[in-house]
């Protein structure tokens, strides 16, 4: 069932800084840029209302700095995506460029939601997470790696310790971050445990 | 020590052990709706998957839909693109879809249980981080992903981690003119809205024992406002009572067995938990938020804090929600103008909210340069409302009262703020946009407390009513 090109065990890039603690999907993705049947676009509409003004004029924000541009590896601080369990938010972050994310701490449904796209959410410590933002700012050229495997996210000379829900990290170094292919195969005996839950044979007799 | 409800619950219904190392877990109760649903029935397409439990899986619409006018094709097409692909990938895979012409169509969270599709003991999961609410009754209920929806549409199972459980005990009892709403604000503010991460909420203790069914779930509705994976309260004779004869619910010798297996999933008194929180309902007085997120909560008669005030690490971000909302430190929030009023959502959208909101509305008038709008949770509510003369009560005080649907909670709707007013909500967040307006400011409240500002045209305390 692994796939190699499902491994997600090393992922490298320039960083992205933002700076705020509290970060909820409606600010990552605000509702109304939400309506359509599909995921297609919405990068374009990754922090919308923060980086643009009423009138569609860009505002001072990382997702607009040109030094930022490219930039793959977000670097957060605490609680990021909290709020709504809309997917949209880590597909319009994904869409616009970012292939893993480093904070303090995530919401959970948000992290989840990350682990089902192959997207590394880790956390770093809240000074660490700081003090990359800081030099990200001061040198936007520096290649940042995280690695999961070792566990740790490199910058410069620095190294700094990363965690995650164990078993995000196993589905994402092996490879079997893709979900429904890892739950078909137990269809099955879920269908048999199913067949035993007391309120599946009453809900039959009521329909 | 025995187990706790949680843990009942999901050993009941894990499958196994998965190769990631996270379990997987059968979910009873499936519930659908348009917005986050058409990408996953895309996915299983691709992949040639049918829906596994078509009938385990129940649709309706709310965050798109006009409340003015559902006739259709909706105004908006990108609404009634929506709208027309929730009922096509229902119709192809063999799911109910609780339509206008069911006469049950509502948010999600308020039709689960209405329906009584929503029962103790169960795992309840849907595409919409409120999905928390159905706790209310004794079931695990879970928001989840759109890839998450895909995973439940072709196996009726979540890959999950267990979380742990904190029982939240409120002693006491709550004050007359207080609720449900302030109550979550209040813990919220305790808590913090990152407090919960890791957990489970047990809500548990005698002022929580002494809330309705409906007020048990505005009270779970939150949760996730607190971090938390789910909320609950464990059942009790209120549950029972209010799932009895619901469409459906369990009827005839089935009744018997449904209460047996209900009480036996209950926690017990010697249950154990990974954490515990004690607070006194004495503490809790009507709540507002002055801030831009749910946590950020005081009492109607508290000033705003100071930045000096808080621990160091919320000062940054009470900073810049003062700067959002045009406030400053130490602020009373009372006497605060509004212009928009809003009443509804799956936290506050039900007929007890909308009874609570027409008592203070009741032979008054809405105060000149407010828009009140009063948008019930489900067709049913509504229903209930016209029944009692409720809408009468709040059109002759100068509120619109609109049809079924997430309206101004989120504005994904018609329904949404202009420039920077300030709304008195009864929605459950506070974000920056989400009433639809970047500039918007929301301040969150209980029912009352909303429509005593909207006849005040200010915040003020609902209990002088």
């Amino acid at each position: 069932m692994a796939n190699d090109n499902y491994v997600r065990a090393l992922v490298s890039g320039r960083g992205l800084p933002l700076r705020e603690d509290d970060v909820d999907t409606d600010r990552i993705i605000p509702a109304r840029y939400m309506k359509g049947v599909s995921f297609e676009g919405l990068g374009e509409y990754v922090f919308r209302d923060a980086r643009f003004d009423e009138s569609g004029k860009p505002k001072s924000h990382p997702f607009n700095d040109p030094r930022f541009a490219g930039a793959s590896v977000l670097i957060v601080n605490r609680n990021f995506g909290c709020g709504s369990s809309r997917e949209h938010a880590p597909q319009a972050l994904a869409r616009a460029g970012i292939a893993a994310i480093a904070g303090e701490s995530f919401a959970e449904i948000f992290a989840g939601n990350c682990v089902s796209l192959g997207l590394p959410a880790v956390s770093v410590s809240a000074e660490g997470a700081k003090e990359l933002q800081g030099m990200v700012e001061a040198d936007p050229s520096l290649r940042i790696e995280m690695d999961l495997e070792a566990k740790e996210l490199r910058a410069g000379s620095r190294r700094f310790p990363i965690s995650m829900p164990e078993t995000h990290r196993k589905a994402l170094v092996t490879g079997l971050w893709d979900s429904t292919a890892e739950l078909l195969p137990g269809l099955a005996a879920a269908r048999a445990l199913a067949a035993g839950l007391p309120y599946l044979a009453w809900a039959r007799a009521r329909s | 020590m025995s187990a706790n409800l949680f843990d009942k619950v999901w050993d009941l219904h894990r499958v196994g052990k998965l190769p990631s190392g996270r379990d997987q877990l059968f979910i009873g109760l499936h519930l659908v709706h348009e917005v986050t649903s058409p990408q996953a029935f895309a996915m299983l397409a691709e992949r040639s998957l049918p829906v596994a439990f078509p009938e385990r899986t129940f649709a309706t619409s709310d965050h798109i839909i006009p409340t003015d006018d559902q006739s259709r094709p909706f105004k908006d097409p990108q609404a009634e693109a929506m709208m027309a692909a929730l009922e096509s990938n229902a119709a192809s895979s063999r799911i109910a879809l609780f339509g206008r012409s069911s006469g049950r169509q509502g948010i999600v969270h308020v039709i689960g249980p209405e329906l009584g599709l929503t029962q103790p003991g169960m795992t309840i999961a849907c595409g919409d981080s409120h999905t928390s609410t159905h706790g209310a009754l004794g079931a695990i209920a879970f928001g989840v992903g759109t890839s998450q929806v895909r995973d439940l549409l072709a196996t009726q199972t979540l890959a999950m981690d267990r979380p742990k459980v904190r029982r939240i005990s409120v002693r006491g009892a709550l004050g007359k003119g207080v609720g449900a709403k302030d109550l979550i604000l209040f813990i919220l503010s305790r808590l913090g809205v990152e407090g919960g991460i890791g957990y489970a909420y047990e809500y548990a203790g005698s002022a929580v024992r002494a809330l309705g069914m409906e007020a048990r779930m505005t009270l779970c509705n939150m949760s996730i406002e607190g971090g938390a994976r789910a909320g609950y309260v464990s059942p009790d004779e209120t549950t029972f009572e209010y799932v009895r004869g619901r469409p459906f619910a369990p009827a005839g010798g089935d009744w018997d067995r449904a209460l047996a297996f209900w009480r036996s999933i209950a926690s017990g008194d010697d249950a154990s938990f990974d954490d515990e929180v004690e607070l006194d309902a004495s503490e809790v007085e009507p709540m507002v938020t002055w801030g831009t997120n749910p946590g950020q909560g005081i009492r109607v008669s508290e000033r705003m804090p100071r930045l000096s005030e808080l621990p160091s690490e919320r000062r940054a971000g009470a900073r810049a929600a003062y700067a959002h909302m045009g406030f400053s430190e130490g602020e009373p929030i009372a006497g605060k103008k509004i212009s928009v009023a809003f009443i509804g959502s799956c936290t506050n959208g039900r007929i007890s909210d909308l009874r609570e909101a027409a008592a203070v509305a009741k032979g008054r008038r809405v105060a000149a340069g407010v828009r009140a709008l009063v948008v019930p949770g489900s067709m049913q509510v509504a229903a209930q409302a016209r029944e009692e003369g409720l809408d009468l009560v709040f059109k002759e005080a100068g509120f619109d009262f609109r049809l079924a649907g997430c309206s101004m909670c989120l504005a994904m709707n018609p329904d949404k703020l202009e420039g920077n007013q300030l709304c008195a909500s009864s929605s459950n967040r506070n974000f920056i946009g989400r009433q639809g307006s970047a500039l918007g400011r929301t301040l969150l409240m209980s029912p009352a407390m909303v429509a005593a500002a909207a006849v005040s045209g200010e915040v003020v305390d609902s209990r002088s009513f």
